[in-house]
């Protein structure tokens, strides 16, 4: 095979899964599609990581076209693919993560009457996501984009007899498509400067337009790379979730737990934090761009973390944190620090993957209740679920030697460096951002496996979700016990748990310092010295933990872990305090209202929006275009008509009347033109009228 | 054969559907759909080798026939296509042939009547794309309206008698000031009536500005444009199903057709100057109806007004041509794309609402809600066309779309951030539409009692969806029609006809 055919297969061999399972489920029946879907994305896999290894044996990055799908004005726009490192090591996270859920799911739907449709869909975003990380062009990257988001909106609402799936759905393809808004005007702008949507060949340009500069209103210039970068960042906020556009994302975790890890968590919200690194040789050129990227990357970091705190919902907590490390990686793009955002986009695909589908198998062990408060002590019960977790925890806070440590450490030291206006407050914001993350981590942590078992005492806590498909059975009774899940499900989160425990020892030096990324993303090295800086004092993943002791993040985590085990375990009674005096002074409403977020955009937004909408059509069209001018014409003629009408009596007398003047009158003229009152052109004028032809 | 394709495409629907007539009422009614049938795929055929035979690297037109008809006024029967209509005249034929197939149990009453009533209005409707001389195309034009009046007139809902005449009374005013204009170029262009010799006229600009208007009021209407599209609304609420396929899918084109054929050549600098009103009136309909279309209750109208919507891409498209003096045909060609697009989507958006209406007889959104329950091949069915309505990248709806923001982009930045304005209004009426009708628990016994398609249906739908997805995955044999054409056009519309 050689290596164009190897491209082509890894998307489409999710395709052909996706197309079995979906249209010939009902015929193949569960086995054969789980069979075919999870065969396609497990091949799809072993190409992957064959193409990552032959880039890394020095092969050929390849950059070519697979057709062309449109030519309008000489300019071609094709379906094309480049691979290169970034691509490959995005192919490889995909793929396996993919793999994972494909597994992981046998065991989690079992009961769904809509089993074969699910991995249909999955495959179905297997094969976009791949499309979108191997675009060689903005309209394939554009076309990627809004396939996994229509994937996404499917899965989100796939219980679709749910009121808060088919909300949340909506919501979450309303929101992105804002956000595609910006990134459709932005790839305007770069057809119209750069000539051409291909990436090679927009990059080459792009130093050729720094200084280019726009009139968007009269009398204000704008940098062209400016407005391009922050409209293409703005499609990066809706669909990795960054403030203000970040709403839908904890709304879609009323989708199936085995999506909320592969789309909501590891690959889809990460396309934007992929889209940006890759858009480099633009950023780059653009200070404001940055440093627009870096605060929107700031906020969502630390204030998204906050909510996590207070979230009940298993998988709201873990979806928060996700938002919250999306803001990390946006934060990182924003130092200009790109191969650490992709580097921290890998880690946490596996962790947080793990996190949520050690959440899913919580979930299965509870007999769907989601509800923090109603578990507690499960380690007993779940012994894989639980250290796994446990790891996946670990991780995502930071702990030395974990995946999450090198990442995060690596962010919060790029920060340190950056000398954008935005930076003192990123850097703040990253560093409480650590505190944050692993309180709320641990504070899940011991809820659900540590201290009493809370179901046996449930009833006064509302089931979040009564409203399951009937065929599911919701919580634990006082006399069940919950099981561990499968091997389907455990087996899954076991492979997950190694990567998210080696991989950043293992890759922080060949990917940040080694060159990995040389010609892939490119740094401005002379105004944007954080990765320079960060190589000089780069000793070694080993020397890395050393020098972790006597940094502040390390102790900041700890302190979280602290807390959380003080006021969980130890002193319940603590956090009830704080509970209340944070109430009592508005901060936990404001909190519980996500910041009034959604009322903003529902109340606010939507609403404005239907209210013009209602005021335009029964006063524009209603009242009007057609009351006033349609009718009020048609009025007219029938005004005009019916005194027309009079003429025409029926009274055979009367026609004959009018033949007779009419006659008279023609006779008049013709006679006077004879005898000369008046030239014959007169004559000729009335024959003319009557008889245009003669 | 190939010499007189285009008279095929007109007569060969025309003959079947009064071959339909002749045989009589409803007792033929099981005869009469097979000749109809038989009629519209025939007629679907003959338009098939004007695609195979097309040059495509000819701007001028093809297919031509040329016979006198009336000399003493020098009108011709004189047809021809180019990269401009040659499409429209193959989406016609194509759906007709849904036509027929969508109303082939549906319809009861008067079956002969209905079906043939869409085969001669096809024929006419090729006519008028196929036509190069103005009285004919005025001549088809106006003949097509009375097949669609009677349509709505006798298979439409209550309200039927008001709608149709709105619409006749609104198309045919319309058109007659078109006439005046015709008549006007005939003498100008030396007693011809020929549109190619239209084309080479020289004009002064107040007679430029004087044709334009005329040909505004004709085509703008037929669009329609804002603000006179409230026609549309109506005629589509008490359309039957086939009737609203045809006029969302081709009626609407011939107006936009009109502009590229007429309005934009024949006056080029008059469309220059006054580029500003259809782009403010494209823009307008873009937004407005966007936010009109969010609070429609009817599903038909909902999907009406989303038309007008994405019709005001299509001339919005139309003026998109020039960056100073930069020529380019984004936005031209992807409004054309948009045309042949959204007679497909539309055509499907508008046969699965009659797919409901079949079912339950209420076009009222709030009488449904979780059809997927009980119809659950229709619903991905619905889905796909509803991700086309609302442009999603890999369905035909993104293609036009994009290029006309793409195109506009370059004109002026703030035309292309109120056109993508769409991308949003889009996918909330849309999705929200669908979400209400199609997603939750049944909602009351209608619902309950739904069967999923039969197979007509299903292949009137799956034959919709390969064309929506093949034109967005692969548009290029589309557009591979009519760059010359398009180019051409452009070109000729920055020149200046001013007499020097």
């Amino acid at each position: 095979m050689d290596m164009k055919t190897i491209y082509l297969l890894i998307p489409l061999a999710p395709l052909f899964g996706a197309i079995i399972a979906g249209l010939f489920g009902w015929a193949i029946g569960r086995r054969a599609a789980h069979c075919v879907t999870i065969g396609g994305v497990a091949v799809s896999f072993a190409l992957s990581a064959y193409v990552l290894n032959h880039l890394l044996s020095g092969g050929e990055a390849f950059n070519g076209t697979v057709y062309t799908w449109l030519t309008i004005n000489g300019v071609d726009f094709n379906v094309g693919f480049l691979v290169d490192k970034l691509t490959a090591m995005m192919m490889c996270v995909v793929t396996f993560v993919s793999l994972m859920v494909h597994i992981y799911t046998i065991g989690y739907m079992q009961e769904d009457p809509g089993y074969q449709r699910f991995f249909s869909y999955i495959s179905l975003f297997t094969f976009s996501m791949l499309m979108l990380v191997m675009a060689n062009n903005f309209v394939q990257l554009f076309f990627g984009w809004e396939a996994v988001g229509l994937v996404s909106y499917l899965l989100i609402g796939f219980w679709f007899k749910r009121p808060t799936a088919t909300f949340a759905n909506l919501k979450a393809f309303l929101v992105n498509r804002v956000g595609d808004f910006g990134f459709l005007l932005g790839i305007g702008l770069v057809l119209a400067y750069f000539g051409s949507l291909d990436y090679a060949t927009v990059f080459a340009k792009a130093p050729e337009l720094k200084d280019t500069t726009i009139t968007l209103m009269t009398g204000h210039t704008w940098s062209l790379m400016a407005v391009t970068c922050i409209l293409l960042f703005v499609g990066a906020m809706g669909k990795s979730a960054q403030f203000p556009l970040h709403v839908w994302l904890p709304d879609s975790m009323e989708g199936p737990t085995p999506i909320s890890a592969l789309i909501h968590a590891a690959t889809m919200v990460t396309a934007g934090i992929f889209m940006v690194a890759r858009m480099s040789p633009m950023f780059e050129l653009s200070d404001t761009a940055l440093n627009f990227v870096l605060v929107i990357g700031a906020i969502t970091a630390l204030f998204m973390g906050f909510l996590g705190i207070i979230q009940n919902d298993i998988k709201r907590v873990v979806a928060y944190s996700t938002l919250s490390q999306l803001g990390y990686m946006t934060v990182a793009l924003g130092v200009s620090a790109y191969s650490v955002a992709a580097f921290h986009l890998m880690t946490h695909a596996f962790f947080k993957a793990l996190l949520f589908l050690g959440a899913g198998s919580v979930i299965i062990g509870m007999h769907h209740d989601q509800d923090i408060r109603n578990m507690g002590g499960l380690r007993k019960y779940m012994p894989i679920t639980w250290i796994t977790s446990l790891l996946g925890s670990l991780a995502l806070i930071g702990t030395p030697f974990f995946a999450g440590f090198y990442s995060k450490d690596s962010i919060i030291e790029a920060v340190e460096f950056s000398t954008l206006p935005g930076a003192g407050f990123a850097h703040f914001a990253v560093l409480a951002g650590v505190f944050v993350t692993a309180f709320y981590s641990f504070r899940m942590y011991f809820l659900v496996f540590h201290g009493k078992e809370r179901w046996m005492e449930k009833g006064h806590h509302d089931h979040h979700h009564d409203d399951h498909g009937d065929d599911h059975h919701h919580g634990l009774g006082p006399n069940d016990k919950p099981h561990e899940s499968p091997w389907v499900v455990t087996l899954p989160l076991i492979l997950l748990a190694i990567p998210s425990v080696v991989i950043g020892y293992l890759a922080i030096e060949p990917m940040l310092y080694g060159g990995f990324f040389d010609g892939v993303i490119s740094v401005n090295h002379e105004s944007h010295r954080a990765m320079e800086m960060m190589k000089e004092e780069f000793h070694g993943p080993l020397a890395m933990v050393t020098h972790a002791f006597s940094t502040l993040p390390l102790y900041l985590a700890i302190a979280g872990v602290a807390a959380a085990y003080v006021f969980y375990l130890v002193k319940p009674s603590i956090p009830a305090a704080i509970d209340r005096f944070f109430s009592a002074i508005g901060v936990r409403k404001v909190l519980e209202e996500k910041y009034y977020m959604d009322h903003l955009y529902i109340n606010g937004f939507a609403a404005a929006g239907r209210a013009v909408g209602t005021v335009l059509w029964k006063v524009g069209d209603a009242l009007l275009i057609d009351g006033l001018i349609v009718n009020g014409a048609a009025k007219l003629v029938g005004f005009v008509s019916s005194a027309v009408r009079r003429v025409q009596t029926g009274y055979i007398y009367h026609y004959a009347f009018a033949m007779i003047i009419g006659a008279l009158g023609f006779i008049t003229v013709w006679l006077g033109a004879r005898l000369g009152w008046f030239g014959p052109e007169v004559f000729q004028w009335v024959v003319g009228l009557l008889y245009p032809q003669a | 054969m190939t010499g007189q394709l285009l008279s095929y495409a007109i007569w060969v629907p025309i003959v079947a559907g009064l071959i339909v007539l002749a045989t009589g009422g409803d007792k033929h009614a099981g005869i009469q759909r097979w000749l109809a049938l038989i009629g519209a795929l025939l007629g679907f055929l003959v338009t098939l080798p004007l695609y195979a035979g097309f040059d495509v690297e000819s701007a001028g037109m093809q297919f031509e026939e040329l016979r006198p008809w009336i000399e003493t006024f020098n009108i011709n029967y004189h047809l021809g296509v180019d990269g401009l209509s040659v499409w429209f005249v193959i989406l016609n034929a194509f759906t007709t042939l849904m036509v027929v197939l969508a109303g082939w149990q549906v319809i009861e009453r008067r079956v002969g009547q209905y079906m043939a009533a869409f085969l001669i209005m096809s024929g006419l409707i090729n006519g008028a794309f196929a036509a190069l001389d103005a009285i004919l195309f005025y001549v088809f034009f106006e003949a097509m309206l009375i097949p669609m009046y009677l349509v709505i007139g006798i298979w439409g809902g209550p309200r039927r008698v008001y709608a149709s005449i709105k619409f006749f009374l609104y198309t045919f005013l319309g058109s007659l000031l078109t006439l005046v204009a015709f008549v006007y170029l005939y003498y100008q262009a030396g007693h011809s009536f020929d549109i190619q010799a239209f084309h080479r006229l020289p004009l002064g600009m107040t007679a430029q500005a004087l044709v334009l208007v005329a040909f505004f009021f004709a085509f703008a209407v037929k669009v329609p444009m804002w603000p006179v599209h409230t026609w549309l609304p109506d005629a589509h609420v008490e359309a039957p199903t086939g009737g609203s396929m045809v006029l969302a899918a081709i009626t609407l084109k011939l107006g936009a057709y009109g502009f590229l054929r007429f309005a934009l050549p024949i006056a080029p600098d008059a469309s220059r100057e006054y580029a500003w009103v259809f782009v403010l009136l494209s823009l307008i309909a873009v937004v407005y109806i966007g936010f009109v279309a969010l609070v429609q209750t009817d599903m038909k109208k909902l999907v009406a007004y989303s038309s007008i919507s994405h019709m005001g891409f299509v001339t919005l498209g139309f003026f998109m041509f020039a960056r100073g003096t930069d020529l380019n045909s984004f936005a031209v060609e992807g409004a054309i794309v948009q045309m042949i697009s959204h007679g497909f989507v539309s055509a499907a958006m508008f046969f699965s609402i009659g797919v409901m209406y079949d079912r339950v007889h209420s076009r009222k959104i709030a009488d449904y809600g979780g059809v997927a329950n009980k119809m659950p091949i229709f619903a991905s069915f619905f889905m796909l066309f509803a991700m086309a309505n609302a442009g999603l990248p890999g369905t035909s709806g993104f293609v036009g779309e994009f290029f006309v923001v793409l195109g506009a982009v370059q004109v002026n930045f703030w035309y292309a951030v109120l056109a993508a304005t769409t991308l949003i209004f889009g996918a909330a009426y849309t999705l929200w539409m669908y979400k209400r009708v199609i997603f939750g628990d049944v909602a009351n016994q209608h619902v309950a009692e739904l069967s999923d398609v039969n197979k007509r249906e299903f292949l009137v739908l799956a034959i919709l969806a390969v064309a929506v997805l093949g034109m967005g995955l692969y548009p290029k044999p589309f557009t591979d029609l009519m760059h010359f054409s398009v180019n051409d056009l452009i070109w000729h519309v920055s020149q200046t006809k001013l007499p020097q």
